[in-house]
Formats: structure tokens, C-alpha cells, sequence
């Protein structure tokens, strides 16, 4: 079938289709497309692990019960204590993880489209060099293809995975940040010279009638017989990019906020939560199975400290009130900002008989989920921000919003902002 | 891969070095850096076991690979391969004369409209409206409306822009023939 003066060493005995170089026919392959990609990659995914890191940081897992991860390894290492300023640290962080972790979908898909054929080379193995190297490929391409899954699937609310999305997504992305810098290291030279073969400005002025094959490289991701191209690389780059910034376009409105949040069709908290005088939320009372009786006059707040002390909702209304306008924002990349006001967490520690605060537990009324109590941080409890919230832009909290009492507190992650708080102990 | 047979030698064929290299494929570094990240993500999975989820975490390792190098791709490669059979044969070579290649405006629409579904199919099909209306109070069903539109949308704009090629190469083409009749 193949001509002779192209079966190379061992040509006939590989099995026929994909194992054939001949099978690949895309003009477009080749170091320079693949480069650009892993270029674009290598930047994309270094912002995705510090941002993903960061919001590891920012539950303040070494408080105790706040590491959902349940894990006590030396992947749990805690380098500081998450600040209260900027308020918006958290907002960001999160927003461009979630967004740029969606909008890198389709780069990920055109690079590994653009390496697809290596996963057929033949003989599978020729060296153990060879073999660990590709073993490694399973962590750089199983991880971010599992770290984006578990992502995606977990701002929709489809826990379908049988394992809890925050130790997964944790540990996922360790075994993908150790296939990352190992294939970095492996692969910069060769991206630096595929970078340097083609001239990226030739590239964008070359229209389809005159797009030719790359050269051959040494890893072959060139095809042997390329077929007639049907689009021009730059073309191909613009529809990478088009699609990246169609998914970030139509979704980044619910982490900007305001009338933004109507252009973001596709978000889980976009334009079907920006209805007028209400804000997001990823807990409802209905879920709960928040009761009337429960809030309702019979509602106390016990704060415990030095001593203890019991409080209805007027007298907690009768304490020196503040406000305070900071974002609610989630672990899911959603975020919102409002004016706030309520009682400083600091007073509170005061009434209780500690006027220096090392920090608090806050408990919900909630019975049972994984955030029905958050452990607070000495400079949390102290922030002059930090409060105890009875209403938000100028009228009672939402019982979905955390009637009849929530904490607030800048740049902390929205489930640590406990909502319906029965209780607060401080240290 | 396939980089350890241009590595510089550095020793002879004879040294500990050279053995090495003959026998492992590469120099001793590529080993030792491959053990350490081998290492970091051991230790990764073994934090998954004592939190005694491995054996879903592996298997959905497995799963994304397997799901897109041999489910997704052949998917939209199979997907791309019958479009461009299915269009007449002159739209599929970048001839000069044969008009803007139709396929890129079918191709582009479609590619967008489906990664759209990739990424939102959970909101855009209702797979988990329950668990999403109790945390947001928020129903699913406005998302596949959406996708549609976007989807019509994606393929109207696509359609006047082919138009709108069709017609600068037919007034190129006009004032070429002006041009020519000009002078002969």
C-alpha cells in the first residue's frame, strides 16, 4: 500500500489505521501549531494551579474543620493566614479560576488535537526512557482533563463523580502539576525551537491559498502525506481563540456583577440570577429545611467566650450597627457585592469577655452539610469589616441570604460567610 | 518523547555513563527528574487513598483520557470528515476561483455551538436541576432555549458573512473583467 521509498524501518509489521503515519492527513500539524498551543498552555495553566492553590489557601485549612480535603499529608502545607485585604482577593481569585478554566477548553482541546497522532506512534515503547515519559503524559493529559470534568461539572451542581469534588479537585491537580512541570521541562527546548521554525506574523497575514505544511520535525507531528488544507493556521488559531472568548464572554457577567450578569447566558449564577433587588446564592433555606419556629421570635444568638451570653434578634439590633458594601463570593466562580450592616464580629468577642479575639467557630442552624460551621481566623474576627450582618442594601436579609443573622467578612470564601447563625464561640 | 536520541553523549561508550544511556534511552537527569515527579503525584494518590476515594479517582483519571482520545475525538473528526464529504467537491479545495470554502462557515458555527454543549450540557440538558434549583432557587430549563438561540444566532451571523464574501468576490471579480475589457 505505501509507496517504497517511504516504509521506513519496521513499516510493515505496525498495525494498520492510526498506528500509520500515513493515516494522519491535517496540513496544519506541526511543531510551530503545537508550540503556539503549549505556549498558550503553559501560561493558562500556571495562572489555573496559583489561583487553584490560592483558593485552597483561602479556606484557611489549618483552622480546625475547615480542610475539606481530609487530609493531614505534606500536600496540606499552610504558608500564611488568608488576609482580609484586598476585599476583592477572593472575588478575583476565584472568577478568573472558574473562568479561565472554561474558557482554556477549547486550547486544550486544539493541543492535544494537534499531538493526537503521537499517541499512536509505533513501537509504543522503545526505550524505558520512552516508557516513563509517556506514563508521565498520563498525568499531564489525564489531569487536566479531570481537573476541567470535576470543575466544570461541580459549578453545575452535577455530582455525579464518586468522590468529594474538594479532595479530588486538590489532589488532581497535584498529580497534574507534577506531570505539567515535569513535561515542561522535557518539552521547552523543543517548544522554544518549534516556536522560532515559523514566523508568528507571516503566519497571520498567510490566507488559505497559500497555507502550506509545516516542515518535518524530529517528534513527526507533521503528516506524512498532508491532505489539501480547508483552513489556514491563522484561522484555526482565530477559531481557538473565538471559542475561548465566546465561553469567558457569555459567562464572566457573574463574577463582574451588575447589569454584566444579564450578558452571562451561559453561568450557573448569570442572567437567571440577576433578577432586580436580589442577589445569588448557593445554599437556599428550602434546602436546609429551615423551619419558621426556628426563626421566628424564638431565635437566639448565643455567643460563648470568657462568658456566655444569649441574644434575640432586637437585642442583637440594638447594638452599635455598621456597614460595610463587600462581595459575596463563591468557590464557584460566581460573586456579587452588596451593602451589608450589622454588629461587628470584634464587639461581639467584647460582649462575650475577649477583647482580643485569636478567632471563632460560627455555627448555623444548619443540621447537617459540610458548611454548617466555619472556624475563623484572629485577623478575620478582628477586621473592622468583619460583622455579623442583620440586613443588606438597606432592608432585612433574605431568609435566603441568612435571615435572621450572617457573617460577613472581606475577601473570605462566600461558605465561610455562615448563613442563619445560631451561635458564634470565640477564642 | 523521542528526544533522547539527539542528547549530547558527553562520555564514552564505554563509561558507567554511556552504559546507562544505551541501556535507559536518555541521560541519568531525565530519569531522576521523572522519579521525582513520579513521587509528587504518588504522594497526591495516596492522600486520595487514605481519604479512601482512589479507586473513583483513578478510574475517572482513566476515564478522561480514554473518553477523549478514543469517544471525543474520533467523534468530531468522524463529525468533520462527513461535512466536508457532504458539501460539494469544488468547496473543499481552496481553489481561487471557486468562491470562499463554505465549510468554514458551517465548521466555525458549529464548532462554538457544540463547545457551548460540551462545557454547559449538565444546565443546557437538565441533568442536574434538582441539586442546582436547591442551591440557587434557580431552574435549569432556560438553558437549552439558550443554547438554541445562540446556536441560531451563531449560524445567521456565519451565513451573512459568507454572503457578504460571496459578494466582495463576485465585485472583485466584476471589476477584474471591467479591467481586462478595458485593455484588450
Amino acid at each position: 500500500m505505501s509507496p517504497p521509498g517511504r516504509a521506513g524501518p519496521g513499516q510493515g509489521r505496525q498495525p494498520p489505521g492510526p498506528f500509520r503515519p500515513r493515516f494522519w492527513r491535517s496540513p496544519l500539524r506541526g511543531q510551530w501549531l503545537t508550540s503556539v498551543l503549549g505556549l498558550v498552555l503553559l501560561g493558562g495553566l500556571s495562572v489555573m494551579a496559583v489561583t487553584g492553590l490560592l483558593s485552597y489557601a483561602s479556606y484557611d485549612p489549618r483552622l480546625p474543620g475547615n480542610d475539606e480535603t481530609s487530609g493531614a499529608g505534606l500536600l496540606h502545607f499552610y504558608l500564611f493566614s488568608w488576609p482580609t485585604d484586598p476585599a476583592w482577593l477572593y472575588r478575583v481569585n476565584q472568577g478568573v479560576h472558574v473562568t479561565l478554566g472554561v474558557a482554556l477548553v477549547p486550547v486544550v482541546l486544539a493541543k492535544l488535537w494537534s499531538v493526537l497522532p503521537r499517541l499512536f506512534s509505533w513501537p509504543p515503547v522503545r526505550s524505558p526512557a520512552h516508557l516513563l515519559e509517556r506514563i508521565s503524559l498520563i498525568m499531564v493529559v489525564g489531569g487536566v482533563l479531570f481537573e476541567m470534568a470535576t470543575g466544570i461539572m461541580d459549578i453545575q451542581n452535577w455530582y455525579v463523580f464518586p468522590f468529594s469534588f474538594y479532595t479530588a479537585h486538590l489532589y488532581g491537580a497535584w498529580v497534574f502539576i507534577a506531570g505539567l512541570v515535569i513535561h515542561v521541562i522535557l518539552k521547552f527546548p523543543r517548544m522554544l525551537a518549534g516556536l522560532r521554525s515559523r514566523s508568528l506574523r507571516r503566519e497571520l497575514r498567510t490566507p488559505l491559498d497559500q497555507t502550506q505544511p509545516e516542515d518535518p520535525d524530529p517528534a513527526g507531528l507533521r503528516a506524512a502525506r498532508p491532505a489539501p488544507p480547508t483552513i489556514s493556521r491563522r484561522g484555526l488559531l482565530a477559531a481557538v481563540g473565538g471559542g475561548s472568548l465566546l465561553l469567558a464572554g457569555l459567562m464572566v457577567g457573574q463574577s463582574i456583577g451588575g447589569w454584566t450578569r444579564r450578558t452571562a447566558l451561559f453561568a450557573p449564577r448569570g442572567l437567571s440570577a440577576a433578577r432586580p433587588g436580589t442577589l445569588p446564592v448557593n445554599r437556599t433555606a428550602a434546602d436546609i429545611g429551615l423551619t419558621d419556629a426556628e426563626v421566628g421570635p424564638a431565635y437566639r444568638l448565643t455567643l460563648v467566650g470568657a462568658r456566655q451570653v444569649t441574644l434575640t434578634r432586637a437585642q442583637v439590633a440594638a447594638l452599635p450597627q455598621h456597614s460595610a458594601v463587600l462581595p459575596i463570593a463563591c468557590v464557584e466562580g460566581w460573586s456579587a457585592s452588596a451593602t451589608w450592616a450589622g454588629v461587628r464580629l470584634a464587639d461581639l468577642a467584647r460582649m462575650a469577655g475577649i477583647s482580643h479575639p485569636a478567632g471563632a467557630r460560627v455555627e448555623s442552624l444548619e443540621r447537617h452539610g459540610s458548611f454548617k460551621a466555619a472556624s475563623l481566623s484572629g485577623a478575620q474576627v478582628n477586621d473592622p469589616q468583619a460583622l455579623l450582618a442583620l440586613r443588606v442594601n438597606g432592608a432585612d436579609l433574605p431568609r435566603d441570604h441568612g435571615y435572621p443573622a450572617r457573617v460577613i467578612i472581606p475577601a473570605a470564601p462566600g461558605v465561610h460567610n455562615t448563613k442563619w447563625v445560631s451561635k458564634i464561640v470565640f477564642q | 518523547m523521542g528526544q533522547q536520541d539527539r542528547l549530547p553523549v558527553g562520555r564514552g561508550p564505554k563509561s558507567p555513563a554511556g552504559w546507562f544511556r544505551r541501556w535507559y534511552g536518555a541521560q541519568p537527569l531525565h530519569l531522576l527528574a521523572l522519579l521525582a515527579a513520579f513521587a509528587l503525584a504518588g504522594y497526591a494518590v495516596r492522600d486520595m487513598v487514605g481519604a479512601g476515594q482512589w479507586f473513583g479517582f483513578v478510574i475517572w483519571f482513566a476515564v478522561a483520557i480514554v473518553g477523549h482520545d478514543l469517544l471525543l475525538f474520533p467523534l468530531y473528526s468522524l463529525a468533520d470528515l462527513s461535512l466536508r464529504r457532504l458539501l460539494p467537491a469544488p468547496s473543499r479545495r481552496p481553489a481561487r476561483s471557486a468562491g470562499p470554502p463554505v465549510v468554514n462557515y458551517i465548521r466555525v458555527p458549529g464548532a462554538f455551538s457544540l463547545l457551548l454543549l460540551l462545557v454547559w450540557f449538565p444546565l443546557i440538558l437538565g441533568l442536574s436541576a434538582h441539586a442546582y434549583h436547591r442551591a440557587s432557587g434557580l431552574a435549569e430549563s432556560p438553558y437549552l432555549g439558550r443554547w438554541l438561540a445562540v446556536t441560531g444566532v451563531l449560524f445567521a451571523v456565519s451565513a451573512a458573512s459568507y454572503a457578504l464574501a460571496l459578494r466582495r468576490r463576485a465585485s472583485r471579480a466584476r471589476r477584474a473583467s471591467r479591467h481586462r475589457h478595458r485593455f484588450h
